[in-house]
């Protein structure tokens, strides 16, 4: 095995043996989209209607995955970070290993990591009235999709754990770039509801175009009343939101960690 | 002993510039450590110690100057470098979630050593620092001198030629801090190099075949233990007297060359010692011979701050700023 792939896959053996050892984190996270299920489906979900109709909780469930996803961007980076402060980092950097097998294996492993949070949700989805109503291929096209996109986001989170200062600063950082994200979207309510400024925000908002196209493809209720190219073509949009996402935020990450030595 | 250098470094500058501030952490550091040695870099914090270390392991770009370990250019030929080292900080830089056999394993397997000759030399380590026991253990749960010993475990995963040691025994306690050094001169005796840093000047007068003193960036005195404490002027004993007037008579029996210090506040006298503990005996009895009263007697030995203040005329100062310490 060449050593770059070898020591990723070091590097992500060693980040997922932390997620039992340290168990409140992953417990923390699926309670967190829990509680927005609950809120949603439960005391939120019977004031919203759905335009064309259709259960709100199916509606609701793939705004839930997509929202846990982009969320766990928030962990990567407080993993790294955390990496950064106690010196791990050094000693990575000191040993003939791969450079970047450190940054390779912790976005793999967050990837496992993040599958692991998304099937105990769409269990929990399932007790709550969440069915898929297409096809396995569909199904598994949908859950690629979201890990595509899962895979994009952890490099945002190695980014931002790099710049950060400490673990606090991420923690804020991340809640105040991922908040307003899944909620100026459609995870929770059809972006026909928004107010006109926000909509076309809302629309081309990665978190909306991604909710969109699992929704399609796990055959969910998925209004839009409106014909704009977002709504039109949202698989192709997560695509390239994706793409993008990580055409960015990848380089970056990297010429960061190279320049730690400055 | 072999004249081969194992570490060289010429100019070494670093400035670390913040919006406001700009700290010259190095200003022109020069090191030259003989391969089978010991170097012991001492200073206080902020000295500069620290940034050294890290610019030879790699870790850091210096600014101007050049640095070549075990003959290998630190800049250009970094990955070659970092074969031949071992790095231990005086943070213990090991993963707190895994067990400590685990953390040998890993790192073992990014020096490039396959599987099962991982797991071997983890095994090896593990018994070799008295870890075995707490082997299974993550390392969250260890005390503050085992956790240091994995981190030493650590860096001589890739049996490195040469080790740097940044402060290995800052915060430990005195029991710990003893196996430490026994760990360390272990690697001395395996003819391995060794770059110590540290603030004692008894630790580095224990460990180390030649000292370096760091002051604001730069390399103030460097000599054998012994060449760097006769310019010190070795231990010294203090006495505290009863009678705050009796004090300067005192300083007459005892320091008949003169070389004593008082503190009238302390009611304090400190003489060189050169006798031993004969020469303690000696000052109870001209003491007591005169009726002098002794409320306390200690020997004392030089610290680091003595260091600084015979060679700089001032005592160490901490340089809180400095983002490398």
């Amino acid at each position: 095995m060449p050593a770059p792939v070898a020591d990723g896959l070091v590097i992500a053996w060693r980040t997922l043996k932390r997620v039992p050892r340290i168990p409140e984190l992953a417990v923390f996270a699926i309670l967190q989209s829990i509680m927005f299920v609950v809120l949603f489906a439960f005391v939120f979900g019977g004031a919203i209607p759905l335009p064309g109709g259709g259960s709100y909780r199916e509606y609701l469930m793939p705004g839930i995955y997509v929202q846990t996803l982009a969320f766990a961007s928030i962990t990567t980076a407080i993993g790294f970070a955390d990496d950064m402060t106690k010196g791990i980092i050094d000693r990575f950097r000191s040993l003939p290993m791969a450079r970047s097998g450190v940054l390779s294996g912790r976005t793999l492993a967050d990837v496992v990591y993040t599958l692991g949070i998304l099937v105990v949700l769409m269990l929990s989805g399932l007790v709550v009235g969440w069915r898929v109503h297409s096809s396995v291929g569909d199904f598994l096209l949908a859950v690629l999709l979201m890990l595509f996109f899962t895979y994009a986001m952890a490099w945002v989170g190695v980014y931002l754990g790099l710049v950060a200062p400490t673990v606090e600063t991420v923690q804020q950082l991340g809640f105040l770039i991922i908040f307003p994200l899944t909620f100026l979207s459609n995870a929770f309510v059809p972006t026909e509801t928004l107010p006109s400024v926000l909509q076309p925000i809302a629309e081309w908002n990665p978190i909306s175009v991604l909710t969109q196209a699992t929704r399609e493809l796990f055959g969910n209720p998925s209004p839009s009343l409106t014909d704009s190219f977002p709504s039109e073509h949202p698989f192709l949009l997560s695509v390239l939101w994706t793409i993008a996402i990580l055409a960015v935020f990848a380089p970056l990450g990297v010429r960061r960690y190279r320049a730690i030595d400055r | 002993m072999s004249r081969v250098a194992a570490i060289e470094a010429e100019g070494l500058v670093k400035v670390y510039r913040s919006r406001k501030t700009e700290v010259r952490a190095l200003d022109g550091v020069d090191l030259e450590v003989r391969e089978g040695t010991v170097l012991g870099l001492l200073g206080p914090n902020g000295a500069g110690k620290t940034t050294t270390v890290r610019i030879l392991a790699t870790l850091l770009r210096a600014d101007e100057g050049t640095a070549r370990v075990a003959g290998l250019d630190v800049r250009k030929e970094s990955q070659a470098v970092r074969k031949m080292i071992g790095l231990s900080g005086q943070y213990a830089a090991v993963d707190e979630n895994l067990t400590g056999r685990e953390n040998l394993w890993m790192f073992a397997r990014l020096y490039q050593l396959p599987g099962a000759e991982a797991r071997r030399r983890a095994d090896e380590l593990l018994g070799q620092f008295g870890l075995e026991d707490a082997g299974d253990r993550v390392a969250k749960t260890y005390s503050g001198g085992m956790r240091r010993r994995l981190d030493l475990a650590a860096a001589l995963v890739g049996r490195p030629r040469l080790l740097f040691l940044d402060e290995p025994t800052t915060g430990l306690d005195p029991r710990s801090r003893l196996g430490m050094w026994d760990v360390i001169r272990r690697q001395v005796r395996e003819g391995n190099t060794l770059l110590l840093t540290t603030q004692y000047l008894e630790e580095a007068d224990e460990l180390a075949d030649e000292i370096a003193v760091v002051d604001h960036g730069r390399i103030i005195a460097r000599g054998t233990a012994d060449e760097l404490k006769t310019q010190v002027g070795g231990e010294r004993i203090e006495v505290v007297v009863h009678d705050r007037e009796r004090l300067s008579e005192a300083a007459g029996m005892l320091a008949t060359d003169g070389s004593g210090s008082l503190d009238e506040r302390t009611k304090r006298l400190t003489i060189e010692a050169h006798g031993g503990a004969q020469q303690l005996v000696e000052v109870v009895r001209v003491l007591g011979d005169a009726r002098i009263g002794i409320d306390d007697i200690a020997f004392r030995r030089p610290t680091l701050d003595d260091v600084f203040l015979s060679l700089t005329g001032r005592a160490a100062e901490e340089l809180t700023e400095e983002n490398g310490e």
